[in-house]
C-alpha cells in the first residue's frame, strides 16, 4: 500500500508532505519538537488533522473537503502504531495484549492466543507471555508492542522513536528485529539518529518546524544534504555559500576552495566535509577558514569536537594540545582535501 | 521527612485522642464476658442481618446505576458538569433527615410517584424496600464521585491505541476502560456499602422502625440505648469493627489484585 499524505495540524504548526511507496520504509528525521510525533499520530488517528489529505492504497485516511475534514475512524484505517511508551494495556497479560487485535476481529480466545504466541515468538518475547506489562523493561515492552502491532495485520506500520530511551543492547536487538519484520511492509519510523535511517529506511524525510525540508532516497539525501541538520545526521560538516571560480564564498566573505562541475558563477552551493579531515592550523596558514569556537565536546576515543558557529572539527587530543582553541575566541581551520561543491538551486 | 514543629504535634495528638476516645468509651462500657450472648439476642441478630442484607442491596443499586451515571457525568464539560455534579453529590452533605423527607414526598404513599407505585401494587414507604432506597440515595454519590474521578484521570490514550488495533467502541469499553476504573469502582462500592450500613436519619424518616422489616442495626442501637445499654454497646462494637475493616480495605487499593 502506497502512502500519500499531506498532514496539516495547525495547532502544532505542522504541514508535512509524505510519500511512502508500497513495501518500503520511510525514516522521518528531525530534531525534538519538529512535529514527528504529531505527523505519526495524525496518520494513526490519534490526532485530528485540520487540513490536508492522506490515502493508503485506495483508502482515504482523511481529506479536507473545503474546510471540513472527513476522517476515517482509526479502527478502519489498518494502521498500527508503536508508541514510545509502548502503551500496553496494563491490566491484562502480555499474551492477551498481543491477542487483542484478533479478539477485536472476533476470533475465539483460544485462536487469538495461539496467534499471539506465534507473534511473541517472532519478536523473541515468547518467554514474556504470562507477565504483566508493568513488570517489563522498556525494551521488552516495546518488543511486545511491536508484536501486538503486527498481530493486527496492518497495511501500514508506524513506529514513533522505536529506539528512544533503550540501552545499547536493547537498541541493537530492536534494530535487528525491525530490520526483519519491516521487510516487505510499508512503514514510517521517526528517529533523530542517522544510523536508524541508513539501516532501516529506503527513503527519508527531514522535518523541521513541522515542514519537510528535504527528502528522497536515503543515500542520495545523505550524500548531498540541503540542510546542516541533515548533514550533521550523516556525520558531516556542511557549509553553504555562493559559487565563485574554484571556491565557495561563505556569508562572511571567506573562501573555501572546492571542486565544482557545471556550476554557474553566483549559484547557491554547499559542500560537505568529513569532520576528521578538518585540521586546526596557525592563523598564518594560507587558505584557512576562520570561525568562532562555541564549545569543546569530548567524543571519547581520544577525540574532542571543536564546535564553531559554521563548522566543526573532530581532532585528536594530541592535536588539540598544540593549538588548544578557547571557547569564544576564533580558531583557524584547514579543510584538508578540496570538497565537491553541489548546487542548492535545483 | 523533616521534623515537625512541636506545637503541630501537640495539636495532632489532641485530634488523634478526639478520634480514639469515643471508641475507648464504647470498649469501657462493654461487658466482654456477656458479649456473645448480647449479640446472640434475637433483636440484635435480626437488626444486624437486616442491615447487612439492605446495605448489600443498596450497594448493588449504586453499582448498577452509579457507574453509568459516573460515565455520563465525566462525558460532560464545563458549567453543566459542575452544576450537575453539585446536585448529584448533595446527599453527601444533606442532613439525612431531610433526605428521608424528600424520599417520603417522592416515593411515599402521598408522594409524587407513590400513588403510581401503589396502583402498581408496589407499596414502598415503611417497607424493607424503603430502607434500601434510603441507603442507596445517601450512598450513591460515593460511587459516582469515584467513577468520575477515575475517568478524569484517564487521557483516553489506551482507548485510542485500542482503536488502531481494530477494536470497536463496546469492545474497547469492556476490555480497556471498565477494567481501567475497576479499582476506583471497587473503592466506591466499599464506601457506598459502609455508608449504607451506617444510615440512620433517612431510614427512620422514610422507612420507620419496624422490627425485622425496617429496623436496621443503627436504629436498634438507638432504641436499645436506654432500655438495654449493654446490647446497644455490643451491637455498636460490631459496627465499629466493620467500619475499621472497610476503611482499611478501601485505603489500600494498590495492594489488591485486579481480576
Amino acid at each position: 500500500m502506497t502512502l500519500e499524505a499531506l498532514v496539516g495540524v495547525s495547532s502544532r504548526a505542522v504541514n508535512a508532505m509524505l510519500h511512502v511507496p508500497e513495501a518500503t520504509t520511510l525514516a522521518l528525521l528531525g530534531p525534538n519538537g519538529a512535529g514527528k510525533t504529531t505527523v505519526i499520530e495524525a496518520l494513526a488517528g490519534l490526532t485530528e488533522p485540520d487540513s490536508g489529505h492522506a490515502t493508503l492504497g485506495d483508502a482515504v485516511l482523511f481529506s479536507d473537503r473545503g474546510g471540513r475534514m472527513r476522517l476515517t475512524e482509526s479502527r478502519d484505517r489498518g494502521i498500527a502504531l508503536v508508541t514510545q511508551d509502548a502503551a500496553l494495556f496494563p491490566h491484562v497479560s502480555v499474551l492477551d495484549n498481543v491477542a487483542f487485535p484478533s479478539r477485536s476481529r472476533g476470533d475465539s480466545k483460544a485462536h487469538a492466543r495461539g496467534d499471539a504466541h506465534d507473534w511473541l515468538e517472532r519478536v523473541g518475547a515468547g518467554h514474556l507471555a504470562a507477565r504483566r506489562p508493568r513488570t517489563l523493561s522498556g525494551g521488552e515492552a516495546r518488543k511486545v508492542a511491536v508484536a501486538r502491532a503486527l498481530a493486527s495485520d496492518p497495511r501500514l506500520m508506524l513506529l514513533d522513536e522505536p529506539f528512544a530511551s533503550l540501552d545499547i543492547e536493547a537498541a541493537v536487538a530492536m534494530r535487528s528485529l525491525l530490520r526483519e519484520v519491516l521487510k516487505g511492509r510499508t512503514a514510517v519510523l521517526s528517529t533523530h539518529d542517522g544510523l536508524d535511517a541508513i539501516d532501516l529506511a529506503h527513503t527519508i524525510a527531514v522535518l523541521d518546524h513541522g515542514i519537510v525540508v528535504e527528502g528522497g532516497a536515503t543515500s542520495a539525501t545523505f550524500e548531498r544534504p540541503r540542510t546542516a541538520f541533515t548533514a550533521a545526521l550523516a556525520g558531516l560538516v556542511w557549509l553553504s555559500g555562493t559559487w565563485v571560480e574554484g571556491a565557495l564564498t561563505l556569508a562572511d566573505g571567506q573562501l573555501v576552495p572546492a571542486i565544482g562541475e557545471a556550476l554557474t558563477l553566483g549559484a547557491a552551493v554547499a559542500v560537505t566535509i568529513n569532520p576528521r579531515a578538518v585540521k586546526i592550523v596557525p592563523p598564518t596558514t594560507p587558505g584557512g577558514v576562520r570561525d568562532i569556537v562555541l564549545a569543546l565536546e569530548p567524543r571519547g576515543d581520544g577525540l574532542v569536537r571543536v564546535r564553531c558557529s559554521a563548522l566543526w572539527a573532530d581532532v585528536s587530543i594530541a592535536e588539540a594540545s598544540h593549538f588548544l582553541p578557547r571557547v569564544g575566541e576564533p580558531a583557524h581551520f584547514d579543510v584538508a582535501a578540496r570538497p565537491h561543491a553541489f548546487s542548492l538551486d535545483d | 521527612m523533616s521534623r515537625l514543629p512541636r506545637w503541630l504535634l501537640v495539636l495532632a495528638v489532641i485530634a488523634a485522642a478526639f478520634a480514639v476516645l469515643p471508641l475507648v468509651g464504647l470498649a469501657s462500657r462493654t461487658n466482654w464476658a456477656e458479649l456473645p450472648s448480647q449479640l446472640g439476642s434475637p433483636s440484635s441478630r435480626t437488626a444486624l442481618g437486616l442491615s447487612l442484607r439492605t446495605a448489600a442491596a443498596a450497594t448493588v443499586l449504586c453499582v448498577v446505576f452509579g457507574v453509568p451515571l459516573g460515565f455520563a457525568l465525566a462525558s460532560l464539560k464545563g458549567v453543566s458538569r459542575a452544576v450537575l455534579r453539585a446536585i448529584l453529590l448533595a446527599p453527601l452533605v444533606l442532613p439525612p433527615v431531610v433526605s428521608g423527607l424528600g424520599l417520603l414526598y417522592a416515593f411515599g404513599r402521598k408522594g409524587l410517584l407513590g400513588s403510581t407505585l401503589d396502583a402498581a401494587g408496589i407499596p414502598v414507604a415503611f417497607t424493607t424496600a424503603a430502607v434500601v432506597l434510603a441507603q442507596a440515595f445517601v450512598a450513591m454519590p460515593f460511587m459516582v464521585v469515584s467513577v468520575e474521578a477515575a475517568l478524569a484521570a484517564r487521557d483516553g490514550r489506551l482507548e485510542a491505541i485500542a482503536a488502531t488495533l481494530g477494536a470497536g467502541r463496546s469492545h474497547i469499553f469492556r476490555v480497556i476502560t471498565l477494567p481501567g476504573i475497576g479499582v476506583a469502582a471497587a473503592m466506591g462500592a466499599v464506601l457506598a456499602f459502609a455508608r449504607s450500613l451506617g444510615e440512620f436519619g433517612a431510614t427512620l424518616t422514610f422507612a420507620g422502625s419496624l422490627e425485622g422489616v425496617t429496623r436496621t442495626a443503627p436504629l436498634q442501637i438507638y432504641l436499645a440505648r436506654e432500655s438495654d445499654p449493654q446490647a446497644a454497646v455490643a451491637l455498636g462494637l460490631v459496627l465499629v469493627a466493620l467500619a475499621i475493616v472497610i476503611v482499611a480495605a478501601a485505603a489500600r487499593p494498590d495492594r489488591r489484585a485486579i481480576p
